[in-house]
């Protein structure tokens, strides 16, 4: 269905039929390239400048970017997230992992387990936050039930704790998100070739030489996936933060989302509140690009 | 000028090129049946008539009317998918009128004409089915209705039969043929399968790499293939191609080929004038049934070659039993009557019909000298 | 995920399983306690919660806790409990749900079955816009609502995620047509049927699971977000995540836990009761908003 025939020898249908679904997804086009990507060049554009409470035209050239690294909250907000990403990762595609093995062993009621593992995910931050906020709360929340049980030396005050605070908040992110991670691997587990482990089992492969060698390497787009969805999910994590902690005690849990919410609508400082939000782009681009880019490639063919 | 028309159609994808001028020309009531090795454009030849693609050079006619450019369903034609392409939202009734109904057909006329159709493949219980409730012979019967019932000019097939199990396939092409011989429709159908090619067809073209490699009835396509390709891609087993050399002797001009014990044997071309090549290393071309046993060899035959070789190893395939020996340093096939009885490092003695060999030049790849009993 | 269990190959002893099933066990109630537990302490009047046991049940059943937030709490400075805010999530989400599906719908017919030069480039960049921080727009679409005089309404809400879901919607379509076969809309063209004819007809009829996906995708999304409904739509028009943060850290009063819990259950009551009827569907969306199709 190209289209390089002149369009003289076409008759009117043709024609019409050729230009209709250009016609028909321009508005989203539009709507795209106006909305994303006018915007994030608007955005770096106004990281150039000394905008403050409103949108100022001054070009500051570096300016921005250079304060911005010598803000110390922002300082704090990339080692959070530097914690969180890692931590956060990787206990989810640990317990994701686990709970995947172990439900691919034909457990009996996997149908009940996988739903209860998985709810968190349809749940918005703001809720999760506002549960778990209160579960971490050492005055009612679990170190007030031990106490109450009599174990009054337990002390589990991380949410208060300007070093722990941040966590507190790993522990609810993953609560929320490793069932997701779970169900992709099982996905990824399912879709395995049954004949190719019966003929590693007749090799005479044991169990745990079976998932390191066999299983596990087959799993490795399942990886990539859930490192890539938890990456950016990480990356972008802002409600989280603002229901379990409003970024503190002090700064001490603010992300670099937090920072430019901030910065850029509640201390008037736009043009740093915009350079931030061009190097959380940049950091996103750096995982997401290539792994679009393989992923385009890999369907045209 | 013919019924349809293909005249130097070529079609580029972006900077590949997969068809290369082709020229065809098909006369009304024609079977052309379309061969080639997978990719080498059958497919795509097939888009361009229907109008699925649009054509980057030449142009195509139906009824001396040009339809590049022409919408698809303004063509006049119908077109019957590999894999069916039901509409599997629809029911069988729906899926056989969905064209009728497109083109304003009233309900009345559709529901005539489908009864109509629906007899002649006697699918009548079929119309209220959904497609996922069929049989694949029955997906292919309803594939075909939806074809009929729009009384085209031409019909198209890609590959129709290529799903379905063998058994089926050979009932299918027993029907198509029937119909075909009963509507007396123009039909340019792709297959694979020489068979379907050959039974089918009135006219077979040849495909590879884009080119036609050669265009003729059944007959002169197996008989006389015009190069290597066609010699070696229509026919199952494949024709023998012997590398041997010319010789003008005193008593006549001699294929010279050596044999299993490295001796060489000399087969006479008879009426074939291969003086001038002289000397030169040919490609003699022999269909395995062209290579027997003295009781079976053709009596109409007047140039009958008799060697001794080696046979190496023999399968018996029913109805005939295939031998295969070295020759002109290649193994080569003969065909046998299925109660031969004969022994692998057996020296056994064979009757060449030397008038059904074909001779091609092995540098260009193309025929020298023809089969001259045709 | 919708595949059974299988024949198991891997082999496992009596005792390695009965741990498995004790780690599933530890990992359910992991999952369940927090949820559970906020149900639980919903129901209980507040003098229980603060002098109490959390895990105990209620000795005195209430549902107080539920109407409060419901109709009376105050969110803000208005004492309106959250009902107005609900209504203002499904105002917004419903018609966003429905547009960006549909426009998702046809892009997705258009990328996988109408493809010309570029249709590939347009897609990835439809991809790349599902992944960007917001953030990054939040400034200019601030200006842009403002100038458009949608700035802290519903309208202005809608048009937001409708930009912001094209992405994910057009992706699941693509990828859903991308598997269906291309015969289909050649037959279809042979047969007379034009392009929007053979989206209604014969695309559309077939779509059924991936409007599932696509619908309980974007609504599970755009109910639960709340940096967008926290940028643009302050005041009475802010959506139900908003205002139950609201709720949930306004500064004045006594804390009332119960209250604040009823009022995040109802806030996650539509997508949960979407996830308990549509689960299977749910999954699959997950899946094709990060595997590839
Ligand atoms: N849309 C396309 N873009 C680029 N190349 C294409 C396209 N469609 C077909 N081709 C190429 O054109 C060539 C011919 O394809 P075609 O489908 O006609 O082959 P075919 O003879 O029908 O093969 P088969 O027997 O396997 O069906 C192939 O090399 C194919 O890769
Ligand atoms: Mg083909």
């Amino acid at each position: 269905m190209s289209m390089n025939l002149t369009t003289t020898d076409q008759d009117l249908k043709t024609r019409l039929q050729n230009w209709l679904p250009k016609i028909v997804l321009a508005p989203s086009f539009g709507l795209v390239v106006f909305f994303v990507y006018g915007f994030i060049a608007f955005t770096l554009y106004l990281s150039f400048t000394n905008s403050r409470m409103l949108p100022s035209y001054e070009w500051v050239g570096w300016q921005n970017y250079e304060r911005l690294f010598q803000i110390r909250e922002w300082d704090i907000a990339l080692n959070n997230l530097v914690i969180f990403a890692i931590l956060y990762i990787s206990i989810c595609t640990v317990i994701g992992l686990i709970l995947a093995v172990f439900l691919d062993q034909k457990i009996r009621g996997e149908g009940v387990l996988r739903p209860i593992f998985l709810y968190p995910m349809a749940l918005s931050f703001i809720v999760t936050g506002t549960a778990w906020k209160w579960f971490l709360d050492p005055a009612i929340g679990i170190e007030n039930t031990f106490h109450l049980w009599g174990w009054q030396s337990f002390s589990f005050d991380w949410i208060k704790d300007r070093d722990m605070a941040i966590y507190a908040i790993v522990i609810a992110a993953v609560w929320q998100s490793s069932g997701f991670v779970m169900a992709m691997f099982l996905a990824g587990l399912r879709g395995i070739d049954d004949e190719l482990l019966k003929a590693a089992q007749i090799d005479g492969a044991s169990n745990f030489n079976l998932y390191r060698r066999i299983i596990l390497p087959q799993l490795r787009p399942a990886f990539l996936s859930a490192f890539v969805i938890l990456g950016h999910l990480a990356i972008k994590s802002y409600d989280l933060v603002i229901a379990l902690t409003g970024g503190g005690p002090g700064n001490a849990t603010a992300l670099p989302a937090t920072f430019m919410y901030s910065y850029s609508f509640t201390r008037n400082q736009m043009g740093i509140g915009s350079a931030s939000a061009v190097i959380m782009l940049l950091t996103i681009s750096a995982i997401m690009v290539p792994y679009l880019y393989a992923e385009l490639n890999e369907k045209k063919r | 000028m013919g019924f349809l028309n293909i005249n130097g159609v070529s079609k580029s994808y972006g900077s590949l090129k997969v068809l290369h001028g082709i020229d065809i020309e098909v006369e009304e009531g024609e079977f052309l049946v379309l061969v080639g090795p997978s990719g080498c454009g059958k497919s795509t030849l097939l888009n361009l008539i229907a109008g699925l693609e649009d054509i980057t050079d030449g142009e195509i006619l139906i009824r001396d009317r040009v339809i590049n450019g022409v919408h698809p369903s303004e063509r006049n034609i119908a077109m019957v998918f590999q894999s069916y392409a039901l509409y599997p939202n629809m029911t069988v009734g729906q899926n056989i009128t969905f064209g009728l109904e497109m083109h304003g057909v009233s309900k009345k006329e559709r529901k005539i004409a489908l009864d109509e159709v629906a007899k002649l493949l006697r699918i009548e219980n079929l119309l209220h089915r959904k497609p996922k409730q069929l049989s694949g012979g029955q997906r292919q019967r309803v594939a075909m209705g939806r074809a009929l019932v729009r009384n085209p000019d031409v019909f198209l097939f890609d590959e129709p039969l290529s799903n379905l199990d063998a058994k089926l396939r050979v009932d299918m092409r027993t029907e198509i043929k029937k119909l075909h011989q009963n509507l007396g429709t123009t039909i340019v159908y792709v297959t694979h399968d020489q068979i379907e090619a050959m039974t089918l067809s009135s006219r077979i073209a040849v495909m590879n790499d884009g080119y036609v490699q050669q265009l003729g009835t059944p007959k002169e396509i197996y008989d006389n293939p015009q190069n290597i390709f066609v010699a070696t891609f229509m026919g199952s087993p494949a024709m023998n191609l012997i590398p041997a050399i010319v010789r003008a002797l005193d008593d006549g001009t001699v294929a010279e080929i050596s044999l299993y014990d490295g001796s060489l044997e000399h087969l006479p071309f008879g009426r074939a004038d291969m003086n001038s090549w002289d000397g030169r290393e040919i490609l003699l071309g022999l269909r395995p049934e062209m290579i027997t046993d003295e009781e079976s060899a053709d009596r109409k035959s007047q140039n009958i070659a008799r060697i001794k070789n080696r046979i190496e190893v023999t399968e018996p395939a029913g109805s005939d039993t295939f031998i295969s020996m070295q020759a002109g340093g290649k193994s080569i096939v003969a065909r046998m009557k299925s109660d031969i009885d004969v022994k692998p490092d057996q020296v056994f003695p064979f009757a060449i019909n030397m008038d059904k060999a074909v001779i091609f030049d092995p540098v260009e790849g193309i025929r020298i000298q023809a089969n001259i009993s045709s | 995920m919708t595949v059974a269990a299988q024949e198991n190959i891997v082999r496992t002893s009596q005792s390695v399983r009965v741990g498995i099933y004790l780690a599933l066990i530890v990992f359910a109630l992991f999952y369940l306690l927090p949820f559970g537990i906020m149900v639980i302490n919903s129901v209980k009047p507040l003098i229980e919660i603060t002098e109490g046991n959390m895990i105990a049940l209620p000795r005195e059943w209430t549902i107080d806790p539920w109407l409060s937030a419901w109709s009376t709490a105050q969110i803000g400075v208005e004492p309106t409990g959250l009902r107005p805010y609900f209504v203002n999530s499904i105002v917004m989400a419903l018609p966003a749900v429905a547009i960006s599906t549909a426009l998702g719908a046809i892009n997705g017919y258009i990328l996988t079955k109408w493809q010309f030069r570029g249709a590939t480039l347009i897609f990835g960049l439809l991809l790349f816009s599902c992944f960007i921080p917001f953030q990054i727009v939040l400034i200019p679409m601030a200006r842009v609502l403002g100038v458009l005089n949608i700035a802290g309404t519903t309208y202005g809400l809608i048009l937001v995620h409708v930009v912001y879901g094209l992405g994910f919607s057009t992706l699941f379509f693509r990828n859903f047509y991308a598997a269906f076969p291309n015969e289909l809309v050649r037959a279809a063209q042979i047969d007379g049927a034009g392009f929007f004819r053979i989206f209604w007809r014969i695309m559309l009829p077939s779509s059924g699971p991936i409007l599932a996906v696509c619908c309980i995708w974007q609504f599970t999304n755009i109910w639960n977000d709340f940096l967008f409904g926290a940028s643009f739509a302050s005041g009475s028009a802010a959506p139900m995540t908003v205002s139950l943060n609201n709720l949930v850290n306004s500064s004045t009063g006594v804390r009332e836990y119960n209250v604040h819990f009823a009022g995040a259950i109802l806030a996650a009551g539509p997508t949960l009761l979407v996830y308990i009827i549509a689960g299977r569907y749910f999954v699959r969306g997950l899946m094709a908003g990060s595997v590839k199709g």
